[in-house]
C-alpha cells in the first residue's frame, strides 16, 4: 500500500490540484498495477464464481435483448391492468439496499462514528454496484430509454416523481463514485463532503421513490405518506442486512480474518439491523391494521397478501425470511456469532426481495373499476413473471455478485484505515 | 353488491295504507339513487356540485375553465353494447386489437328487477386534475390549455407507464406502433380539428348514449343534460379527487 499524504493545513485550489494528482500517481496507479497481480494470482473458486456470474450475465443479456426484439408486451408478464411488474420491484430492491449501504456508510465516513468505519469503503463500493445493476434492470423495463436522457432534459416534468427519481440518482450516483475515489486517493475530507451530498441526495432520492407510489392517489393500497417514509425505514434495515452480508463473503472469498475492529463493527451494525427489522415490523403490522379500516382497495389487497395467493410470498418470506427468524437469530446469538449473522442476513435477503415484489404487484392487483361491480373486474388480477422478466432480474443479481467478487480482489478487500 | 345496512326486519311496520303507490315508487327511486345501488356505489353529489347556482357568468367560467370545455355524458341504461363506438374509435384512431381507448364493461346484478345487466361505457375522462398528466416525468401528457383534452406528445414519451399506473380509470395503454402511450382524445387530431362536431364514438352510436360537446357552453346538450336536478348525474371514481369530465346518467 502507499503512504498516507500528510494533512496540508489550508490547501488552496491549486495545492489541492497537485496534491490529487500527486497522490494518484503515487497511490492509485501502484494500487492498480498491486492489485492485477492480486487479481491474477487468485484461487480457483475465485474464477469459478466469476466464470458463473459471466454466464448468467450472458443470459440475461441475451434475454434482454430477445425482449427488445420480439416487443416488451411479448417477453413481459406485465400487462395494462398490472403495468409494473418483477423488474420494477427487483429495481426498487436494488436501490433500497443501495440507499441503505450508503446511509450505514455515511455512519462512519461522514458523521465519525468509529465503529462504522471498517465497513464503510465496502459498503460505499457495494452502493454503486448495486444502484448500477438496479439502473441496468429498470433500462430494460422502460420503452424508450434514450428519450428520457433526452427529454428528461429538455422536458423536465417537475411534478412528476419520476422525474426526480432520475435527476436525484443520478445526482446519488455520481456523488458516490466521487466519494469512493476520494477514499481511494485518500483525501478524507474531500470524500467526506462527497459522502455528505451522496447521503442527503440518497434519502432524498429514495423517499422520493415512494412517493411515487405514494403520490398516485387512484391506488388506494399506496397512496399517503407512509411508502416515502417506510422506504428510508427498510432501507437502513436492507443496507445493514447487506453490508453485514458482504463483508462476511468478502472475508471468504480473501480468506482472511476479520480483525478486531471489524468485528466490533459487525456487531454493531448487526444491533442497528435488529432495531430496524424492529421498526419495519412496526410499520408493517400497523399498516395492516390500518388497511382493515380501509375499503376493498385494501381490504382486498390485506386478504390476498394474508390469507389468499400471496399468504405464502408475504408469511414464509417476507415475514419468516425477511424480519422474523434473522430478528431471532440477532437475539439469541447477541450478535457475537459471525455465521450466524451471516445466515441471518442471507435470509433477509432473500425474504426481502419478495417484499418488494409483493409491495409493486399487490398495489395493482385490485382492478381500477373493482367496485363498479362490473363483470370484467369482479376478481383480483394476476401477475407472474415470464422467463424473459427472469433472465433479466438474474443478470442484475448476477451482476451484483460478480462485480462484488471482482471489487473484493480489486480493491483487496475494501481494507481502511482508521483515520 | 353493497347490502342496507339498516336491520329491516326489526323495523316497525307502520303500514302501507297511507303511502299511494307513487309515493312509495318515487321513495324507492330515492333510496336506491342516494345509496348508489344502481350505479354501483359510485353515486356520489355531482349533481350538488353541477347544480350550484352560479353567481355570474364569471364564477361559471371558472367551473369550466376551458373554451370549449370540451366533455362527455353517458346515458348509460341506453347503452346496448353494439360496440360499434369501441369500432369507430379503433378505426379512427389505428388501435391496435391488443390495446383500447374506449370499451364497455357490463354490470349483471340478478337481484335487480326486470333488466338484470346493464353496460357501463369507458374512456379517459379528460379529468381537470389528471393524476397521469402530475406523473408524467417529460411532459409527454398534457392537459391542453384551451380546451382541457388531455393530450399526449408521443415522441416525448420515454415508456415508464407511470401514467398508466397513475390513471384510475384504466384508460392507457402501451401502443407498440407509436413506441408510446396511448389514449383517448377526444378525436382532436383526427375529428375534431377537421372541423368535425362529434367524436367517431358519440357518432356512432346509434342510441344515443355518448353525448360529447362543450360543457361551458349553456345551449349545449351535454350542459343541458347535466344541469337538471331531477336526474342523477354522476362520475366515476369520485374519491379519487381527479374531478372528470366524462359523465354518466340513466335515461
Amino acid at each position: 500500500m502507499k503512504e498516507p499524504q500528510e494533512i496540508k493545513k489550508s490547501p488552496n485550489t491549486s495545492e489541492l490540484i497537485k496534491d490529487m494528482k500527486e497522490s494518484f500517481r503515487t497511490s492509485f496507479l501502484t494500487d492498480w498495477y498491486s492489485t492485477l497481480t492480486g487479481f491474477l494470482s487468485g484461487s480457483k473458486s475465485f474464477y469459478v464464481m466469476l466464470a458463473i456470474g459471466m454466464v448468467v450475465i450472458y443470459a440475461g443479456a441475451m434475454g434482454a435483448f430477445d425482449a427488445i426484439r420480439i416487443g416488451y408486451r411479448h417477453a413481459y408478464g406485465a400487462t395494462r391492468e398490472v403495468t409494473w411488474g418483477i423488474l420494477i420491484s427487483t429495481y426498487v430492491f436494488f436501490v433500497v439496499t443501495s440507499t441503505g449501504l450508503c446511509i450505514v456508510s455515511s455512519i462512519g465516513h461522514v458523521f465519525g462514528v468509529k465503529d462504522f468505519m471498517p465497513i464503510a469503503k465496502r459498503a460505499v463500493f457495494l452502493s454503486i454496484v448495486t444502484i448500477m445493476a438496479g439502473f441496468t434492470i429498470i433500462a430494460f423495463e422502460i420503452e424508450n430509454p434514450f428519450r428520457m436522457a433526452i427529454y428528461n432534459v429538455l422536458s423536465p416534468g417537475l411534478t412528476s416523481n419520476i422525474w426526480w427519481m432520475g435527476t436525484l440518482y443520478g445526482a446519488y450516483m455520481f456523488f458516490m463514485i466521487v466519494e469512493f475515489i476520494f477514499l481511494h486517493l485518500e483525501n478524507h475530507k474531500l470524500a467526506t463532503y462527497a459522502g455528505l451530498a451522496g447521503l442527503i441526495s440518497g434519502i432524498v432520492a429514495h423517499s422520493n421513490l415512494g412517493a411515487i407510489f405514494g403520490m398516485l392517489h387512484g391506488r388506494e393500497y399506496w397512496y399517503g405518506p407512509y411508502l416515502p417514509v417506510y422506504f428510508i425505514a427498510s432501507a437502513l434495515m436492507s443496507g445493514c442486512a447487506a453490508i453485514i452480508f458482504f463483508t462476511w463473503l468478502g472475508y471468504k472469498i480473501t480468506s482472511e480474518k476479520m480483525d478486531r475492529p471489524m468485528i466490533r463493527s459487525m456487531e454493531v451494525v448487526a444491533k442497528l439491523c435488529t432495531l430496524m427489522i424492529a421498526i419495519v415490523l412496526f410499520m408493517i403490522i400497523w399498516k395492516i391494521i390500518t388497511g382493515f379500516a380501509g375499503g376493498p382497495g385494501k381490504t382486498e389487497v390485506l386478504k390476498a397478501m394474508l390469507s389468499g395467493p400471496y399468504a405464502i410470498n408475504f408469511w414464509v418470506f417476507e415475514m419468516g425470511l425477511g424480519l422474523v427468524i434473522p430478528f431471532i437469530l440477532f437475539l439469541t446469538s447477541r450478535w457475537s456469532n459471525l455465521n450466524t449473522m451471516f445466515l441471518a442476513t442471507a435470509m433477509m435477503m432473500f425474504g426481502i426481495f419478495f417484499m418488494r415484489y409483493d409491495l409493486i404487484v399487490l398495489g395493482q392487483i385490485v382492478p381500477q373499476f373493482h367496485e363498479l361491480g362490473v363483470n370484467e373486474y369482479k376478481g383480483l388480477l394476476h401477475y407472474l413473471p415470464s422467463f424473459h422478466e427472469i433472465l433479466i432480474v438474474l443478470m442484475g443479481i448476477a451482476m451484483t455478485m460478480t462485480t462484488f467478487v471482482l471489487g473484493e480482489k480489486v480493491f483487496q478487500g475494501h481494507k481502511s484505515e482508521i483515520h | 353488491m353493497k347490502k342496507l345496512k339498516i336491520d329491516l326486519e326489526n323495523l316497525k311496520n307502520e303500514g302501507l295504507a297511507s303511502v299511494s303507490p307513487m309515493e312509495r315508487r318515487e321513495f324507492l327511486k330515492i333510496g336506491l339513487a342516494i345509496t348508489g345501488v344502481f350505479a354501483g356505489g359510485t353515486l356520489f353529489s355531482a349533481v350538488s356540485n353541477i347544480n350550484r347556482v352560479f353567481a355570474s357568468p364569471e364564477e361559471m367560467a371558472e367551473k369550466y375553465p376551458y373554451k370549449p370545455h370540451y366533455s362527455m355524458v353517458l346515458r348509460q341504461s341506453r347503452c346496448i353494447d353494439c360496440e360499434r363506438c369501441v369500432e369507430a374509435c379503433n378505426k379512427t384512431n389505428e388501435v391496435p386489437d391488443y390495446g383500447y381507448r374506449t370499451r364497455i364493461l357490463e354490470r349483471d346484478v340478478p337481484d335487480a328487477i326486470g333488466m338484470k345487466r346493464e353496460f357501463i361505457p369507458v374512456l379517459c375522462n379528460h379529468c381537470n386534475n389528471p393524476p397521469c398528466v402530475r406523473a408524467c416525468p417529460t411532459k409527454a401528457t398534457t392537459k391542453d390549455k384551451k380546451n382541457g383534452i388531455v393530450m399526449m406528445h408521443y415522441e416525448k414519451c420515454i415508456g415508464c407507464k407511470s401514467c398508466v399506473l397513475a390513471c384510475p380509470y384504466d384508460a392507457r395503454y402501451f401502443n407498440e406502433e407509436k413506441h408510446a402511450i396511448d389514449k383517448c382524445n377526444f378525436c382532436i387530431d383526427t375529428r375534431l380539428s377537421k372541423g368535425m362536431k362529434l367524436t367517431a364514438c358519440a357518432e356512432a352510436c346509434p342510441a344515443g348514449v355518448r353525448n360529447f360537446g362543450d360543457l361551458s357552453d349553456a345551449n349545449s346538450d351535454v350542459y343541458k343534460l347535466v344541469h337538471q336536478l331531477e336526474r342523477p348525474v354522476w362520475v366515476l371514481r369520485p374519491e379519487v379527487g381527479a374531478n372528470p369530465n366524462v359523465f354518466y346518467m340513466k335515461g
